[in-house]
């Protein structure tokens, strides 16, 4: 059997503030009705109990997570190893339901950026208001970085910590185009 | 640069991260339409300056459509609405009307009266 690796196999660089990619990740898309309560019931057990999100919202229960993708999708995260389960149970407890339950693990890379200033090193290359005021913890915000999609979220607690995702294709480049964005000496002084 | 809200997700962001999708409210001729007219519908289109109403798509965002009316000549946004209505809602022309005295949608829709034919905002 091959052996499962992620997009860049945990690369990390350094800089002014640390980038690093989270190695394999268990991401499950889940569409549907978000009115629907076995919808919802569903998305909270594949979540491993973690509320159902508000708007624009991430919330999290230890290492699973439901991530507010779109008004009909929900984005979840879990250890990499369980996805195909979840994927199924989930698939289980929705027969019936219009939905779509897919493990989308492998199409995806993720990166964390870690220290004070991660927001300035994002705010970069997105077009977002990433102020203290505009985007906090549990904030998530689906966008473009440089020309790519991605989303991306900042987690609870310190030091400033934001997660972010994009497509497995373009790790490399987002990888890259993060570490030129948190170059040493090269984010705003007055954070 | 615009700066457009998308009413689907309520990101603000600017207009690189949406894509624009054309004149908003076509009407679809047919199928017994004249060469004439569904040659109309596909390929005339107006370019007022000033209001105009479109279609925008939230492309690299929750990639949801939604309406935008905008001023042509000044960029300003008066506001977006959801996709699945054939004409502006009230509060659209309310906020318009407030900014732009005297404009009369049968301006843009070059017809004699309003259409009345918005679905009451519930979709299908």
């Amino acid at each position: 059997m091959t052996k499962a690796r992620s997009a860049l196999n945990g690369a990390a660089r350094d800089g002014a503030v640390r980038i690093e990619e989270a190695g394999l990740q268990g991401m499950l898309t889940l569409r549907g009705d978000f009115e629907d309560a076995r919808f919802r019931a569903a998305a909270e057990a594949a979540a491993g109990g973690a509320p159902f999100p508000e708007r624009r919202r991430i919330s999290r229960k230890g290492e699973r997570a439901l991530l507010w993708m779109s008004p009909d999708e929900l984005l979840v995260l879990l250890p990499w190893a369980e996805a195909d389960a979840a994927a199924a149970e989930a698939a289980r407890a929705l027969d019936g339901v219009h939905h779509l339950a897919v493990n989308v693990s492998d199409a995806r890379a993720m990166f964390r950026i870690i220290g004070a200033g991660a927001r300035e090193a994002l705010a970069k290359g997105a077009p977002v208001d990433l102020s203290r005021q505009a985007f906090g913890p549990g904030d998530l915000r689906r966008t473009r970085m440089g020309q790519l999609a991605v989303a991306f979220w900042q987690e609870d607690g310190e030091p400033e910590t934001f997660g972010l995702i994009c497509f497995r294709s373009v790790a490399q480049y987002a990888f890259d185009a993060l570490c030129v964005a948190a170059r040493e000496d090269s984010l705003p002084r007055a954070l | 640069m615009l700066q457009l809200t998308c009413p689907c997700c309520g990101a603000t962001g600017e207009e690189t991260e949406f894509h624009p999708g054309g004149e908003a409210h076509l009407r679809r001729v047919g199928p017994g339409a004249s060469d004439e007219a569904f040659a109309g519908y596909m390929f005339t289109r107006k370019n007022p300056k000033g209001v105009h109403f479109e279609r925008w798509r939230h492309v690299y965002g929750c990639g949801k459509w939604f309406h935008v009316a905008r001023c042509t000549a000044t960029l300003e946004v008066f506001g977006s609405y959801r996709a699945d209505v054939t004409a502006p809602p009230p509060e659209i022309l309310a906020r318009i009307a407030q900014r732009r005295p005297g404009w009369r949608l049968e301006d843009w829709t070059g017809e004699s009266a309003p259409g009345e034919d918005v679905d009451g905002g519930q979709g299908a």
